[in-house]
């Protein structure tokens, strides 16, 4: 399969304002357990509140939240596919700034010194482009996550020690949901980082957040840790927006790797309500959107 | 709990009336602003244009499309998309955005710190909660763009917006020293121990 960077660069342009506007459904279906569980008022009204917006933002085609976000491509190549991978970054940077000024959406993105906008919501080292390789024959998958910064200004790293095992890493996550409070737009999906390096760790983080709700760690003993935390993680109360309640997390999401005999590193990343996602697939059949 | 329909601006008595879990609706006047506003008109001396005395101020950085100058958008921008921001990162422009301009209101997502309930106590202030990430359906109760300055800071310039019906909103800080979020957070630290047992940690 032969793919064309103008193809990438349309599909990047694409997938940036689907994923803006269109929630994917596996978040709907979360909020819809929430819904039925929740035994607060003010937070069933929030949750109230959250359903109107997704509803008004398929409605009038408008975004579901004014926050752009940092805007991140995650790309999967298959082992028969040929494509100029040069060109292929190029052009989903191109596609990314062509969604900002074509449709257009408010560039949240700066230089971290010097704070200028170019208002294309790309700079130095953005969009954050993930390449990594798959199985499938013919198949590329390009998949789109803006980034909100109210959760992601909630990032957190810990480097423990051996000693303090696996209750380090529980109390860790524990703590950094209290921490966050209201800040990252609860509902989260709290994605947590397991062992690694502290980047690796930081990435894995990420990737957990943002991994579609009603998937599993592949690793056994990282999906037992999923299920125990975010059952502990919807005791503390924070509720909605901080403003209390049952419904503090989706999900909390574990993803691991394996460490270094004296480290024991864990780090939160989270994913607020908006939990927005778009994925472009290229089969030798065509291209196909989604989530 | 009481509701409100306010027309901007208030006096400090409407303010003053105000409990938190009360909800308020705003007409009239409302205006944006966000991290480089503030930084801007409190760090560089930068003066706004416009008279803010008795007004709400809402934490924002708006999706805005650049059309000509109508009736219909008197600042040749159409709203795209309006919403709110954390607005625990201006903590430290409440009081100045009080004392030196008369703000009555601060809209914003998260709540903010003791400071800033201690300025809402001192010279009549709340703070209104807007559900984070609602921003398609915030976006329906503005009816237009009326004026900008300082528009060099785009997106994070001072937006004057002219309102449908601003609603609802949560008073979740309040000039009597009442804070919803102060209220979670302590309870939320309470269960903590009880999350953690779940999970077969000893408490230290
Ligand atoms: S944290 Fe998420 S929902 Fe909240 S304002 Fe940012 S992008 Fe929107």
């Amino acid at each position: 399969m032969k793919i064309d960077p103008q193809q990438v660069e349309d599909a990047a342009r694409e997938l940036y304002i689907r994923a803006v506007k269109l929630l994917p459904p596996d978040i709907k279906q979360g909020f819809a357990g929430l819904v039925k569980r929740e035994t607060d008022a003010t937070a069933q009204g929030v949750l109230g509140t959250m359903l109107v917006n997704i509803q008004v933002a398929e409605d009038t085609d408008n975004l579901l939240c004014q926050d752009t976000g940092i805007p991140i491509y995650n790309v999967r190549i298959g082992r028969n596919v040929e494509l100029d991978g040069f060109a292929m970054k190029q052009a989903i940077r191109k596609g990314c700034e062509r969604a900002t000024r074509e449709h257009p959406l408010r560039s949240s993105v700066v230089h971290p010194v010097t704070r200028k906008n170019e208002h294309s919501s790309c700079g130095r080292h953005v969009p954050v482009i993930h390449i990594d390789f798959c199985s499938d024959e013919e198949l590329l998958e390009i998949e789109m996550i803006p980034k909100g910064s109210g959760s992601e200004n909630n990032s957190f790293l810990k480097m423990a020690i051996p000693a303090d095992g696996v209750d380090a890493i529980k109390t860790f996550v524990i703590d950094c949901v209290l921490e966050a409070g209201g800040k990252t737009c609860p509902p989260t999906i709290v994605g947590v980082g397991v062992g690694g390096t502290a980047d690796l760790c930081v990435h894995l983080s990420k990737v957990a957040a943002t991994r579609a709700l009603g998937s599993r760690c592949s690793d056994r003993e990282g999906a037992k840790l999923e299920e125990a935390l975010t059952e502990a993680g919807n005791m503390l109360g924070v509720g909605p927006q901080g403003l209390g309640g049952d419904s503090t997390a989706f999900a909390v999401h574990v993803e691991t790797a394996a460490t270094h005999i004296t480290m024991n590193p864990v780090a939160v990343n989270m994913q607020c309500h908006s939990a927005r996602r778009a994925r472009a697939t290229f089969r030798p059949a065509g291209l196909e959107y989604g989530y | 709990m009481a509701h409100y329909d306010l027309h901007m601006p208030v006096f400090e008595e409407q303010v003053r009336a105000l409990r938190i879990n009360d909800t308020v609706t705003l007409h009239g006047t409302l205006y944006g602003i966000r991290d480089a506003t503030q930084i801007h008109m409190f760090d560089r001396g930068r003066k706004p244009r416009f008279d803010l005395k008795g007004h709400a101020v809402i934490h924002t950085a708006p999706n805005v499309r650049k059309v000509d100058k109508s009736a219909e958008f008197p600042a040749g921008y159409a709203p795209v998309c309006i919403g709110t921001t954390t607005s625990d990162r201006m903590e430290r422009f409440t009081r100045p955005l009080m004392k030196q301009y008369g703000v009555r209101f601060i809209i914003g997502k998260g709540g903010m710190r003791e400071g800033s309930a201690q300025s809402f106590a001192d010279i009549g202030g709340a703070y209104l909660a807007v559900i984070g990430g609602t921003a398609a359906l915030e976006t329906t109760w503005i009816e237009a763009i009326e004026d900008v300055d300082m528009d060099d800071l785009k997106p994070e310039s001072l937006w004057k917006f002219r309102l449908k019906g601003f609603c609802p909103l949560l008073v979740a800080m309040d000039s009597h020293g009442g804070s919803l979020y102060t209220a979670v957070k302590a309870n939320s630290q309470a269960r903590r121990a009880q999350a953690l047992a779940s999970l077969g940690v000893a408490v230290k």
